[in-house]
């Protein structure tokens, strides 16, 4: 086979020069590196979005924005937080470190690889487009729920479908090839028990992901076909249901918010240890920990269908199969928790994210499991506790989670280290503002605020105030993020290969910044 | 710029400040225990997970924590070198696996007493559309609509927001105490949700389907909520309010209901003068069609088209009554036949063939609605 | 697996411009589509748009042809090693899982209205007080009389599975069995055999395609079945018409298959493409069977 790459690559060792390394690269540091940024991007767009709803309910009134208009920027800071921000810097971390992990060359199927995340941007322009177009953009919340998403909809629901094809298209190809890397391309010696932890969750992850875009695609699909095409899945009158809409879109729904989370926790396994300078407690069990969420995500999704009115039966069955989500996810939290128990701990800001993702990630869980209780969330759904509840597990959960790994492997990715200083000043004004701004949900949420509305009656006013101020605080910090980034890359100092001092793991074993091509020939693996 | 005076500042500051005065004593900070047995239950099953999640959340952190101050490196720790046991996995398996048997208990027990099924005294149906709900008495033969009364001058902050801002209604729901009430939670265009906190009663509408529920208030009084589901443009201004009344003063409001009924009833069968006609018009127009059509005809296009000047409000008369009385399939514009009385329907058609310059004169009688309407 | 196979240079193929011009062939496709659909749900005979999704399906497959080429030649060239197989072959299985679990989607719809919404709108089961919203509505399946039928086309008979189906049942279950005997005769060198097994799969699959599009211009032009019959019809359209269109997806692949035999390629130790489309093709006969079961018989 030499003979034949020779001829096709001239410069085996390097990228390539100009824009053109971006469009047409196949190597995974590259796709990640991409996948990152596109992911950044639409971190600060869904977060200007939702600094328009926060603006809107500083005070009670309607002041900078119509109805019409909060509801799209509701939907579409859901959709792009979700599909654009943390999704995607999920599959640009597993590029950037599934293969180093796991001491091979490069992704099972680069050029998929590429189109994978090559669909990205059109998708998302085609979503954002719909902000310009006639009727407005999608205004029916990210849950589209029939028939406001159907016969209720703006037109622009079409391109708002075909979006979700295309970028669950997107998703299910970064999925498979992520499944065949790990499957198929481990260094001699390196048995999936051994796995980082990084690895064996997005493992779990890209099975979730394959087993319900599929679905979602369906579901939407349903929609189309109800708008234009006479169909009646979701209305009444010609024998469907509404409701049917419903169970279809949490059966995705519901596993796609792990799908937000367990990269996260891989993450968080992989910095505690390090900064505890002690191995990870229980490896074993937090694998099995971590398939068995999974697994039970797959029968819980009518707990967010509680007050839809299911026979009793059905409540009580998807009652206790939440509930007892709390059990594998108790063990990942009291593991990490060991971990930290007499190890030899020092605070750089990827521990700094690490420890309060513990804490703030399990406090939404707790919140979670508040919901999960089926008569009481008779009171909390679709109300503001249910936003605090999510924004707990998907800010400090999600987006802790990915900037702690950004802080983490920083160094490696771009061979310096970045201003330890300003690191954690982002970190704690993040951790401020962020409580500032979700803690107060709590509050009116069961005071009894509904969600997605635009204005509200006067006893939640002072809680609102706060929660904006802290939205404010928060959205400026991660400013001050992009500001550390660029300058780390730019302008810091070298880093070691081995970064920290407690690191364990094949991409510490290669120089920062890692070279372009690694593990061409496999690592040995003890 | 010295500090005090950088905008930002003062907005912080401004914040803080404000957040301690006004509305202060108002708020609070936690569910209504409610006027029911069921929603007390409901709060002191709340009540009992939060605690218990508190007492976990207090050992978890605070093992951590304590490791935390305890084993920093700078404080010179020494990492220990264990990393697993299968005894304390299991442990810290089971204990939470019991602390949530001992949570589902109470909660199993709390739900199925809320489908619990006995007869009911008095049946509400309650119909959900955008934007307004109706309720219908089932037993008493009579019904109506209830919409947001605040003004919209308060809501865009031209007047002084009043003490039920986004939480009065025109025409509240009026109910016994102690009396069994069932309701049939049904919607005519997009799913909304019936919520009223105080009863801890949460029902999906869903269009084409009916969810029960049910409740007895204990103590009379004034209950306020909202719609809970995102039901479009307006999801924000679709109050409810309960009003709940000894059955003595219950009886006599329905009795007073139904003689206004009955005189409703009277007024399909007669000629109205035109001013009559544009008087209740307006009302009527101001409740039901201005969400979209805006109170001066001016819609909010492109998506709710504008009545002023409009072809089909100068146009044929017929053609203008048809569209109200059947609505437009697969757009927001819905079917008010059904959800109008004949004197309602004349009375908007007339005042939109009439008002804001759409001058055709035209008089429509509800004799003549009531006459299209069976021809259908 | 890994660990203990000896190590072959991996494949890491350079720059390429595929995958771009596939993502520009997608995001054109898709604004194409959706700007058509609008155009002509809002009756705007005059639209051009429809040439924007031709557009984008045209640089799709010139994409796609170019780049399975491709992999072709690079398989000739000798640059795949046993690994890269593997991952093709891990590929290749979950996109097919994740092709059943779209099928599972509207199989789930079905079951669903089956056993819970229909009864339910006809006033049985615990949400049966629907039925005083539809006090003329009884439930039944086949659903023929919504419940409201105004503004539907109520069928007057429906597709009997003793006819077309079943034919199609035994040619689709026989060309199953085809593309297996076509891939016995490759793994043992036999040219002859193989090419006269697969071409009469292709020819058995093309069959029941021809069949199933007579079904449907029956249903539509004269039972009066059609996607706008209520719920009957739209899981009975979607249900059978995506599995139509898995079909005709793994006819074209199997005649490329059949192509590339006459072209002499394939040996019996290595012939990922052929086994990838006749794995498909036994998945789109597996779903046919449930099809048939739940949809037609059922
Ligand atoms: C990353 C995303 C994420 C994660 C991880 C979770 C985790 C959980 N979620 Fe959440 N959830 C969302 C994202 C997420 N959720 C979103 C986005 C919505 C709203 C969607 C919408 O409507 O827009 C939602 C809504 C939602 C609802 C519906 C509310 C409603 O609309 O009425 C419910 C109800 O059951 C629920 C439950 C849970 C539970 C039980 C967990 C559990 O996994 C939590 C488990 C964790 C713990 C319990 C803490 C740690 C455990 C211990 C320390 C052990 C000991 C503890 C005990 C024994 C108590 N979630
Ligand atoms: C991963 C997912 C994710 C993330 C990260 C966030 C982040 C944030 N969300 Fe999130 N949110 C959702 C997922 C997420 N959200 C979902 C799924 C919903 C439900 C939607 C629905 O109901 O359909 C929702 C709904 C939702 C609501 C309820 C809206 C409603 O019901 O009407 C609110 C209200 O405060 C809110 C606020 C915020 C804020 C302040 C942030 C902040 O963390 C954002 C901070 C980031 C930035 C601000 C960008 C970076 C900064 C700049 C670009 C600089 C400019 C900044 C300034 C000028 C200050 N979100
Ligand atoms: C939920 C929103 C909504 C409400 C409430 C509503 N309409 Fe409409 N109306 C619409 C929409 C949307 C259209 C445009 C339908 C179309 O696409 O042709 C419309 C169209 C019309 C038209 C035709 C205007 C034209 O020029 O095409 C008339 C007349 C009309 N409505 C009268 C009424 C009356 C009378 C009421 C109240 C009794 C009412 N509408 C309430 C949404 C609404
Ligand atoms: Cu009605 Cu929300
Ligand atoms: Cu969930």
């Amino acid at each position: 086979m030499s003979a034949v790459l020779e001829t096709h690559n001239h410069d085996h060792h390097g990228p390539a020069k100009g824009l053109m390394r971006w469009v047409f690269t196949t190597n995974h540091k590259d796709i990640g590196t991409l996948y990152l940024w596109f992911s950044f991007t639409m971190f600060l767009v869904g977060g200007c979005m939702a600094m328009v709803i926060r603006a809107e309910l500083f005070q009670p009134g309607l002041q900078i924005v119509r109805p019409e208009f909060f509801n799209q920027m509701t939907t579409m800071h859901g959709l792009i937080m979700v599909f654009g921000a943390v999704m995607p810097a999920f599959v640009g971390l597993a590029n950037w470190l599934v293969p180093m992990m796991i001491g091979a060359p490069d992704m099972a199927l680069p050029r998929l690889n590429n189109l994978s995340f090559w669909i990205l941007p059109f998708a998302f322009l085609l979503l954002l487009s719909t902000l310009f177009m006639e009727g407005g953009a999608p205004n029916f919340g990210w849950t589209f729920y029939a028939p406001l998403s159907t016969t209720y909809a703006p037109k622009t629901v079409t391109f708002f479908i075909f979006g979700v094809h295309i970028m669950g298209a997107s998703s299910i190809m970064g999925a498979i090839n992520i499944i065949a890397t790990i499957l198929n391309l481990r260094a001699p010696g390196m048995t999936l028990m051994k796995m980082p932890l990084f690895v064996w969750t997005w493992l779990i992850t890209a099975y979730l992901l394959i087993a319900v875009m599929p679905v979602l695609a369906g579901v939407v699909t349903m929609m189309l076909m109800d708008i234009h095409f006479g169909t009646s899945f979701f209305s009444a009158a010609g024998g469907g249901d509404p409701v049917l809409f419903q169970h279809v879109f949490w059966f995705f729904g519901h596993p796609e918010v792990y799908i937000m989370i367990l990269p996260a926790f891989g993450v968080v396994s992989q910095i505690i240890p390090t900064f505890s300078r002690k191995r990870l407690f229980g490896y074993t069990s937090m694998v099995y920990a971590t398939a068995s969420i999974a697994f039970l995500s797959f029968i819980v999704w009518a707990h967010h269908m509680f007050t839809v009115g299911m026979p009793l039966a059905g409540e009580l069955f998807f009652m206790y199969a939440t509930m007892l989500i709390a059990v594998p996810t108790g063990v990942k939290v009291f593991n990490w928790v060991t971990t930290m128990f007499r190890g030899s701990l020092s605070f750089e800001t990827p521990m700094l994210f690490a420890v309060s993702f513990v804490v703030l990630f399990t406090i939404g869980g707790f919140s979670g499991l508040m919901l999960a209780i089926a008569p009481a969330d008779f009171q909390y759904h679709d109300t503001y506790f249910v936003v605090a509840h999510f924004h707990y597990v998907l800010v400090p959960g999600a987006i802790f989670g990915i900037m702690g790994a950004v802080y983490y492997w920083l160094p490696k990715w771009c061979g310096n280290m970045y201003n330890e200083t300003l690191g954690k000043v982002h970190f704690w004004l993040s951790f401020i503002g962020m409580n500032l701004a979700f803690f107060p949900m709590h509050f009116v949420g069961l005071a009894g605020m509904p969600r997605r509305i635009p204005d509200y009656a006067l006893q939640f006013a002072d809680f609102n105030r706060i929660s904006s101020v802290g939205a404010f605080m928060f959205g400026a910090t991660q400013l001050l993020f992009l500001y550390i980034v660029i300058n780390t890359i730019r302008s810091g100092k070298p880093a070691t290969a081995q970064v920290w001092e407690g690191t364990d793991g094949l991409e510490w074993t290669i120089p920062s910044p890692a070279p372009y091509h690694t593990f061409t020939t496999p690592p040995e693996v003890k | 710029m010295p500090l005090r005076t950088m905008p930002w500042f003062r907005l912080v500051v401004g914040a803080m400040l404000l957040s301690s005065s006004s509305a202060w004593a108002e708020w609070t900070v936690n569910m209504t225990p409610g006027v029911t047995a069921i929603s007390r239950e409901i709060y002191s099953l709340h009540m009992i997970i939060f605690w218990i999640c508190v007492v976990i959340g207090v050992v978890v952190f605070g093992v951590m924590f304590w490791s935390v101050f305890a084993h920093r490196k700078s404080k010179g720790a020494k990492p220990a070198q264990f990393h697993e046991s299968t005894t304390v996995e299991l442990i810290w398996t089971t204990i939470p696996f019991v602390i949530l048997i001992a949570m589902a208990i109470p909660a199993t027990k709390t739900l199925v007493k809320i489908y619990d099924s006995k007869e009911s005294v008095i049946d509400v149906k309650i119909t959900a559309s955008q934007w307004k709900w109706r309720y219908d008495y089932l037993n008493d033969g009579f019904g109506y609509f209830s919409n947001l009364r605040t003004a919209q001058d308060e809501i865009y902050n031209k007047a002084p927001k009043g003490d039920h801002y986004l939480l009065e209604v025109d025409e509240p729901l009026v109910l016994p105490v102690n009396t069994k009430v069932r309701f049939l939670i049904t919607a005519s265009d997009v799913i909304h949700s019936w919520w009223v906190p105080a009863l801890a009663v949460k029902k999906d509408a869903i269009p084409g389907f009916v969810n029960e529920s049910w409740t007895i208030i204990d103590e009379p009084g004034i209950y306020r909520g909202q719609c809970a589901e995102l039901c479009g443009k307006d999801h924000g201004f679709m109050p409810i309010v309960v009003i709940a009344k000894e059955q003595a003063e219950y009886d006599a409001w329905v009795a007073s209901r139904k003689t206004a009924a009955a005189q409703e009833n009277e007024l399909k069968g007669k000629e109205l003068s035109k001013d009559e006609l544009m008087e209740r018009g307006g009302k009527t127009y101001a409740t039901f069609c201005a969400a979209c059509h805006n109170l001066e005809g001016t819609g909010t296009p492109p998506v709710f088209p504008a009545l002023k000047g409009s072809a089909i409000a100068l146009g044929d008369k017929n053609a203008h009554i048809n569209l109200v009385l059947n609505g437009k399939a697969g757009t927001a514009m819905a079917a008010f036949g059904a959800q109008l009385s004949e004197v309602d329907l004349a009375a908007v058609i007339t005042y939109e063939r009439n008002a804001w310059g759409n001058d055709t004169g035209d008089v429509i009688q509800p004799a003549e609605i009531a006459k299209l309407k069976a021809a259908q | 697996m890994s660990a203990d196979s000896s190590y072959q240079t991996y494949y890491v193929p350079e720059q390429s411009k595929l995958p771009i011009a596939m993502a520009i062939g997608l995001g054109v496709t898709v604004f194409g589509a959706g700007s058509m659909i609008n155009d002509m749900s809002a009756g705007k005979a005059d639209s051009m748009t429809h040439w924007i999704f031709y557009a984008g399906a045209l640089i799709i497959a010139a994409t796609m042809f170019t780049w399975f080429s491709k992999v072709i030649k690079e398989n000739h060239a000798g640059m795949n090693s046993d690994q890269l197989n593997r991952s093709y072959v891990w590929g290749m299985g979950w996109f097919i899982f994740s092709e059943v679990m779209f099928f599972a989607a509207f199989f789930g719809a079905l079951y669903y209205v089956r056993n819970f919404a229909v009864p339910w709108l006809g006033g049985e089961g615990e949400k049966g007080i629907s039925n005083m919203l539809w006090p003329e509505f009884q439930a039944a399946w086949p659903l023929v009389n919504m419940p409201d039928a105004s503004g539907f086309s109520t069928p007057k008979e429906l597709v009997d599975p003793w006819h077309i189906p079943l034919l199609n049942t035994i040619l689709l279950l026989s060309s199953s069995v085809t593309v297996h005997f076509a891939h016995t005769a490759l793994k043992k060198e036999n040219r002859g055999q193989l090419k006269l097994w697969l071409s009469a799969t292709v020819i058995l699959g093309f069959t029941f395609l021809g069949f199933q599009i007579f079904e449907y211009a029956e249903a539509y032009n004269h039972l009066g079945l059609t996607l706008n019959s209520g719920i009957y019809g739209s899981t009975f359209f979607m249900l059978t018409g995506f599995h139509g269109a898995h079909v005709t997806i793994g006819g074209i692949m199997l005649s490329i298959m059949l192509l590339r035999v006459f072209k002499g390629h394939f040996k019996p130790d290595d012939h990922f493409g052929f086994e990838a489309a006749s794995w498909y093709w036994h998945f789109v006969d597996v779903v046919w069977v449930g099809l048939f079961l739940f949809v037609y018989i059922l």
